[in-house]
């Protein structure tokens, strides 16, 4: 096994799916002759040519309404959006069109099409492009939502995405691009729909993914040092929400914390301690916590900007408090 | 043109009409959900524009879609059931009136948000493309649709992408109850392609045989340049913009002088004129689309609603229950 960074993962699943697959192609602002706005297309225009890696105006309207048609028509197209940012700017296609075209046309045909998309912030990119929108995608039925927090995952669930014959919105996060991480050559599939436990422990449960598992890490590190062995569970798919080792995981130590980069209100933290809630309310020990973004938009300066993002000290505080 | 394929048109024609009639009253009288944009007054539009595709050509329209869908080759009995809710309507009653699509007919849809369907228009021409060969994909939309962001993208990508899509504006003069002049920059909006270097042509939509022969030249040379070519049918609807109306931006005299003009009325009169058909023959030929309509109500009348195992059926492809 490679210790690769997630760029190289997601290329790497990115070239063995077109390698794979002739359907398969890609189009978005700047994937070609740039080669990507984050090099994760670097090599691409000059391998597969300008009709497999295409370089579109700057509309995410038109990019994202013909992939869909694309895939309407038996094509499995993966848009990128520069960033998680733009997608507010043709939200009609990720929201309205893409995942509901299959049930509003009585399952006459299939969308089989990739977003991927950059979110996040950390890079002092000031409050319009350092967003992490997760929840609102992962509110609609029909579109599948992921987010990777390993560079394994990052290819095990592309390469899962783009085999998909439904919808799929993949959520990479800009400082993580280079990550290393063991990454299996060749054929590896990682499911879509599966949480996932990344570190095992007994004492309490941190349920995170993408941004959320790096921080959890390194807190779980820490708390370790003073005896306390927290268990990690990773969602990895927002939708479908995949509660099954989150459920056991909390029966488990009977205490949980939630983290998340996007914002606390109506977040991922909430749909999840909702539903420890709903399901294992008996057993509770302590309040269930959530670490999230502070409820601003992010400023630029960098002291204020990382006050405002969900730091590993929040998430041993979070953890210290529920065990108390 | 043969005499065969003339009256099949002037039947579709008078199909349209009378399963549109019978929807309203239906709607009237509560068996319709929903919005409902009736077609009436435009039927020579999209029957010239049909007639002159090859089936392989792909047809994307807006919610004002039961027209095309009939000229497309959906029978009236699944229009009339998707109308009314039903499993034997070809989206199984979870489309509706604005929702009506047939892979089969090679017809995707039927949509619903103004120009929303534009840039998949693109994006079927581009799968074509992909694919290698020359299918047209022809996407109707209304004046409206022109004006919103949606419109100008796609254009824009379909010329540089040399994307095949015939883009077919159907001016009915008004979006919604505002008349096209209170919307949009330019009074014709043929002349919006000229910002994308793409050719035009607007031509009178109420006369079929003007329809089908502009239509024809333009299918050809989007097909052989593989040039995006953009076809204003200047039209008008009779009935309001949807069942709920109140019509209080237009003079009943400027409906009325439109009803004068009537689509059927002037196809009518050029079969009599150029001696293709008989009254007889044309009389024959509207109790047919009559009985068809007649028993497409029954049909659709009799047919069940989808059982409560549709709710969750096609939200996704492999992973039903999620």
């Amino acid at each position: 096994m490679a210790r690769i960074t997630m760029r190289e993962a997601i290329s790497q699943a990115l070239m063995e799916e077109m390698d794979r697959d002739p359907a398969v192609f890609i189009l978005g602002e700047e994937v070609g002759v740039w080669g990507g706005t984050y090099a994760v297309t670097k090599g691409f225009y000059d391998k597969y040519g300008p009709e497999r890696v295409k370089d579109t105006p700057i509309a995410e309207n038109a990019i994202l309404g013909a992939a869909i048609g694309a895939a309407m028509v038996g094509q499995r197209p993966i848009a990128e959006l520069m960033t998680i940012n733009f997608a507010f700017s043709a939200m009609d296609y990720i929201v309205n069109q893409a995942p509901k075209l299959r049930y509003m046309f009585g399952g006459q045909f299939k969308v089989p099409m990739v977003i991927r998309a950059v979110g996040g912030g950390g890079r002092q990119l000031g409050a319009t492009h350092s967003q992490t929108p997760d929840a609102i995608f992962a509110h609609f039925p029909g579109l599948i939502v992921v987010s990777p927090g390993t560079p394994a995952d990052a290819k095990g669930l592309l390469k899962s995405a783009i085999r998909s014959d439904d919808p799929v919105l993949f959520i990479e996060h800009a400082t993580m691009y280079q990550v290393r991480g063991e990454v299996p050559e060749g054929e590896y599939l990682e499911p879509l729909g599966k949480s996932k436990i990344q570190r095992p422990g007994k004492d309490v449960t941190i349920v995170t993914y993408c941004k959320g598992l790096e921080l959890s890490m390194k807190a779980a590190d820490q708390l370790s040092k003073e005896g306390i062995e927290a268990e990690i569970v990773d969602l990895r798919t927002l939708r479908p929400l995949d509660m099954t080792p989150v459920l056991e995981s909390f029966k488990k130590t009977n205490r949980a914390v939630v983290v998340e980069e996007g914002w606390k209100s109506y977040g991922v933290g909430a749909e999840v301690v909702s539903r420890i809630y709903e399901e294992a309310f008996d057993y509770a020990d302590a309040p269930i916590l959530r670490v999230a973004q502070k409820e601003v938009p992010l400023p630029y300066n960098r002291t204020l900007e990382q006050a405002a993002l969900p730091q590993v000290a929040d998430i041993v505080a979070a953890v210290k408090e529920v065990l108390k | 043109m043969n005499k065969e394929k003339l009256l099949r048109m002037y039947y579709e024609m008078v199909l349209i009409r009378r399963v549109e009639e019978r929807g309203a009253e239906l709607y009237q009288a509560g068996k319709i959900g929903g919005f409902m944009h009736l077609y009436i007054g435009q039927e020579a539009v999209s029957t010239g524009l049909i007639a002159a595709r090859e089936p392989r050509d792909r047809v994307i329209t807006a919610y004002r879609d039961h027209g095309v869908a009939l000229n497309c080759g959906i029978s009236a009995n699944e229009v009339m059931a998707e109308l009314l809710g039903k499993i034997t309507g070809m989206s199984k009653g979870k489309g509706g009136s604005m929702h009506m699509a047939s892979v089969e007919k090679n017809m995707w849809g039927g949509h619903a948000i103004v120009g929303g369907h534009l840039p998949i228009a693109a994006g079927l021409a581009l799968g074509d493309q992909y694919a290698g060969n020359d299918n047209v994909t022809i996407c109707m939309f209304g004046d409206g649709a022109t004006n919103i962001g949606y419109f100008h993208e796609a254009l824009n990508l379909a010329k540089i992408w040399n994307l095949r899509v015939l883009w077919v504006c159907e001016n009915n003069q008004y979006g919604m109850g505002t008349a096209v002049e209170r919307a949009s920059a330019v009074d014709e909006i043929r002349q919006k392609a000229d910002g994308y270097g793409m050719k035009s042509e607007r031509v009178d939509g109420m006369d079929v045989m003007k329809m089908y022969e502009a239509s024809q030249k333009a299918i050809q040379y989007v097909r052989e340049t593989s040039q995006p070519f953009l076809l204003e049918a200047v039209t008008y609807r009779f009935r309001g913009h949807s069942m709920g109306d109140p019509e209080r931006y237009r003079a009943q005299e400027e409906v009325k002088k439109w009803q004068e003009n009537d689509p059927i009325g002037i196809f009518r009169a050029y079969l009599l004129k150029e001696g293709v058909a008989t009254e007889a023959e044309l009389d024959s030929l509207e109790e047919q689309a009559q009985a068809e309509t007649d028993k497409a109500v029954e049909f659709a009348e009799a047919s069940p609603e989808p059982g409560m195992e549709e709710l969750f059926k096609d939200v996704y492809v492999e992973q039903d229950g999620w």
